[in-house]
């Protein structure tokens, strides 16, 4: 018996103990501001975009980008401008996703997305952009109805693996590894968002035939499927493959962390062709935001050279405006296979998953 | 099954005089198996508004074959979970083997490890060119591994998370067997193998097929560590589908699917449960176990226990520091994480709580009121969990922003969705242990005058607490790791260790990640630590001997 009265007081007193914590902890939630401006340092260097305090409002932002990588940067904004930005992460496409389903009554004001896929699917939900965010980066890379805008640039390339390989082994064109002396020595991550924008790449450079006939020679060289960019980098780091199809930074990243004496470096094909387009990252501003003034400031601000510059030394991307310098350890936009196509013009992704599907590379 | 009948033939005889349950009962169960559905059915809205291309994907040869790898991948995984679970939960409730507390727990954690950081740093160790290999290269000269990629690679990183579930059920289970029935195979000169295999297991069975239930169907949802270990199931169709040409129709129908194999384990699981009675049959109350002397099989049994503890939780964690490490020496620091650690914390505890709250009336009824209605509702709530991550979480801001707006992107309807996803796990353990408390005992208490609350709170309740503890602790862990819909629908600005783990991971900020992954294990282990360390001794009942009527009564 008295066990039993041990019993229910060890768990009523558990539950008692988890209700207060429960209780304590939403009233502090709700007792507490949702950023706190004042604990963070001063930025080092001004933006260029002008504080304006008539347009106080909070930002919500939806970002396929990484909170790790675009964090710093959004805090840059709201210190600039006052504006307080409350940041959604998740995966680009699940945020397409979500974004479609909430319709009208998303709380988002501005989709800033991974790749300019995603941001063809809900170009219906953006509104257009004022001329001069528009303008600021190269016809390229940004939408022809003015829906959206990018941000940053990365380019497709080829990651080999030094231990085995030197740029002079690898073909002048992605096209040369359909050549059977890459049997089994490929990785690449077809579901991929940004693989897949490479091929619609080829699909406008080359036409449906030959992206075909490539797609089914690789598939014939029995390439290592993986799922995303980082795990090809890393399977080419490791010697598991000798060549990825990837994204230029992700090498980067790892050369950060690990050393640069890391068995992985980038190629960029010297012939300029859908294997090293440029993409972007980009953002939007939905069509129901009730801030549409603030959502722009967010975006010249991200165009702004500050932000690029960020872009360029944080998380080894392209800068798009003019004037702000590159990575030294990049080679210059003009040489790669970017003016030639449109981002918007890769859109249809649709086609390029039936192609694919076609050739058996995805299911 | 000779084993069962036998068991049948010990315990029955027991007239069940069943009660009308209170009508609050079945409205709170009908609600909850309504909530269950609720992916279900905007999985059928979405797919109303397929087209031809859609079921020209689903109806084609390639999807019975991938239906196949799924299927083998499930048989795989749950044969090799229960292989290390039910002796475990043994070894280390009722045994004298070494350090079995300690065990316990470490043998419990693999759960809260992330799927896909399971796969990671399991390719970092056995993986081509790993750790592993670069070690074995210097004393041995091998160059070259068994391939962990393919189907036995992802059989062994889905077991690393999955055998837990069959751990933890089998566990709250075993405490409360009675051991006289051991006892008395025992006296009639049964050896210790063939009692535990022949009264034992029998009687473990509804618990080991709760857990069972649980891998088989989180097997058919897992995507990011198959897709690591480069094996295709029918999971990675539909994240094709959401991961980039977002027509919404075409994913819903492949994910309804899935739905459908989910049904088909259900009603196979439901076919072989029979009709057993598990609980005791005359008066009296179960005593402690006596602890079996394992003897000169006490450290292979040890070797046997930590087996898994090293391979899903101390390389896992080896690998991590060994990230962090890297990551640091180069001069990247760690994120901020006193934050994500606060929320994972208070949104898992509450889930825990929220979830077996609602877990409670389908258990009830389901045992203690058992027909066609009691066992559908049952059976619904585990859809869910067969469901990829991303299609219940969009199924509910279809909900939520259309019926629910002003809970639409709080933490109460991120609440519903832990409720929704991981009801199976706190049903499945309220149920396997409600299974064994004989309804005599709460008749006695309805006898002596007790209302059926008091009943409840002084009879039943205490004598299921393992089954609530290990339902607890289970969903507490699952929502630790827990990451698509943490991603969509959690309120915005709040980060949890999972979405910090995986949002460095997803850009190769392994450095990054590691801190957080280190810490969603070691937060996860301190309750885990609590749940399962206690005394099982003090845990079961003390004292032989028929019920007392102030023992029912004791208020």
């Amino acid at each position: 018996m008295r066990q039993f009265l041990i019993h229910r007081k060890t768990i009523g007193i558990a539950l008692a103990a988890l209700f207060l914590t429960v209780i304590g902890s939403a009233c502090g939630d709700e007792g507490k501001p949702k950023a706190q401006p004042t604990d963070v340092a001063a930025p080092t260097s001004a933006p260029s975009a002008t504080p304006v305090s008539a347009q106080k409002r909070t930002l919500v932002v939806y970002s396929g980008r990484s909170e790790s990588l675009i964090a710093p940067v959004i805090k840059q904004f709201s210190e600039a401008t006052g504006i307080e930005v409350q940041v959604k992460y998740g995966a680009t496409s699940a945020l397409a996703a979500t974004l479609l389903e909430e319709g009208a009554k998303s709380p988002a004001d501005i989709y800033f997305a991974q790749d300019p896929g995603d941001l063809g699917v809900v170009k219906g939900m953006l509104t257009a952009l004022p001329i001069d965010v528009l303008n600021a980066v190269p016809a390229w890379a940004r939408s022809p109805e003015g829906r959206w805008v990018g941000i940053s640039g990365r380019a497709r390339v080829v990651v080999y693996n030094t231990d085995r390989l030197t740029e002079a082994d690898l073909p002048d064109s992605v096209a040369g590894f359909t050549e059977p002396r890459w049997k089994d020595k490929i990785g690449w991550a077809p579901t991929n968002a940004s693989f897949q924008a490479m091929i619609s790449a080829m699909r406008i450079a080359w036409g449906e035939q030959k992206t075909l006939a490539w797609v089914k020679g690789i598939q014939a060289n029995q390439p290592k499927v993986l799922p995303n960019n980082t795990s090809i980098v890393q399977a080419v780091a490791r010697g598991e493959i000798e060549v990825g199809f990837a994204n230029h930074y992700y090498l980067h990243q790892l050369m950060a962390q690990q050393g640069e004496d890391i068995k992985a470096r980038n190629y960029f094909t010297r012939d300029a062709d859908p294997g090293s387009i440029v993409l972007v990252a980009g953002a939007g501003v939905l069509a129901t935001s009730q801030s549409k003034e603030s959502a722009e400031m967010f975006l010249r601000f991200m165009l702004s050279a500050p932000a690029q510059q960020y872009f360029v030394s944080q998380t080894h991307e392209y800068p798009l405006v003019v004037g702000v310098a590159k990575d030294r350890l990049l080679p210059e936009l003009d040489k790669l296979q970017k003016p030639d196509i449109d981002l918007a013009r890769l859109d249809d992704v649709k086609g390029t998953q039936a192609l694919l599907r076609q050739a058996g590379a995805i299911p | 099954m000779a084993n069962l009948a036998e068991l049948g033939r010990i315990q029955t005889g027991v007239a069940v005089k069943k009660q009308r349950p209170h009508i609050a009962l079945w409205v709170a169960g009908g609600i909850v198996g309504t909530a269950a559905v609720l992916p279900v059915i905007y999985l059928v809205i979405r797919t109303a508004g397929a087209g031809q291309e859609a079921w020209d994907l689903v109806f084609r040869a390639r999807t019975a074959a991938v239906l196949g790898r799924t299927a083998l991948l499930i048989a795989t995984v749950t044969f090799f979970s229960t292989l290390v679970a039910v002796p475990v939960a043994w070894l280390t409730l009722r045994t004298d083997l070494p350090f079995k507390r300690t065990l316990a727990v470490g043998a419990a954690l693999p759960l809260v490890v992330p799927s896909y950081v399971m796969a990671m740093t399991l390719i970092e160790a056995f993986g081509p060119r790993g750790i592993l290999q670069q070690l074995l290269e210097g004393p041995i000269g091998l160059h070259r591994l068994h391939d962990i990629y393919g189907l036995g690679g992802a059989t062994l990183a889905v077991v690393l998370v999955t055998y837990p579930y069959v751990l933890l059920t089998a566990r709250g289970a075993l405490r409360r067997v009675d051991p006289a029935l051991e006892e008395a195979a025992r006296s009639m000169g049964y050896g210790p193998v063939a009692t535990f295999r022949r009264v034992t297991l029998p009687a473990l069975r509804p618990a080991i097929t709760a857990g069972v239930l649980l891998a088989a169907l989180y097997t058919l949802s897992e995507f990011g560590a198959v897709a690591l270990l480069r094996y295709e199931t029918f999971t990675a169709a539909v994240y094709a589908q959401y991961s980039s040409a977002l027509d919404r129709s075409v994913a819903a129908s492949l994910a309804l699917v899935l739905a459908v194999v989910a049904v088909v384990i259900l009603i196979a699981e439901d076919f072989s449960r029979g009709h057993a009675a598990y609980h005791r049959s005359s008066a009296g109350a179960a005593r402690p176990a006596k602890n079996v002397k394992l003897g000169a099989w006490r450290w292979p049994a040890f070797m046997f226990v930590l087996l898994p503890i090293i391979v899903g939780l101390l390389i896992p964690l080896t690998v991590l520091g060994y990230w962090l490490a890297q990551g640091l020496a180069h001069g990247r620091g760690a994120g901020p994480v006193w934050e994500p650690v606060r929320h994972s914390v208070f949104i898992s505890l509450l889930a825990a709580l929220a979830t077996l709250v609602a877990a409670a009336p389908v258990a009830v009824l389901a045992v203690r009121h058992r027909n066609i209605l009691s066992r559908t509702i049952e059976r619904l709530t585990y859809i869910g969990f067969g469901l990829p991550g991303i299609a219940v979480a969009l199924s509910l801001v279809f909900f939520g922003i259309n019926i629910a707006t002003p809970l639409y992107q709080t933490v109460w309807l991120l609440l519903f969705a832990y409720v929704v996803l991981f009801l199976p796990a706190a049903v499945g353990a309220l149920r396997s242990s409600l299974v064994q408390v004989s309804p005599r005992i709460e008749e006695a208490a309805q006898a002596l005058g007790r209302t059926p609350v008091k009943i409840m709170t002084s009879v039943t309740l205490p004598l299921v607490a393992p089954g609530i503890l290990s339902g607890a602790a289970m969903v507490f862990l699952m929502t630790m790791k827990e990451l698509p819909a943490t991603l969509v629908l959690s309120p915005i600005g709040s980060e949890t260790l999972a979405t910090s783990v995986w949002s460095s991971a997803s850009e190769a900020l392994f450095a990054r990640a590691a801190l957080p992954a280190i810490l969603l294990v070691t937060v996860a282990g301190v309750p885990t630590a609590f749940f399962v360390l206690r005394d099982p001794a003090r845990r079961s009942m003390p004292e032989a001997g028929p019920i007392r009527p102030e023992r029912t009564g004791a208020g």
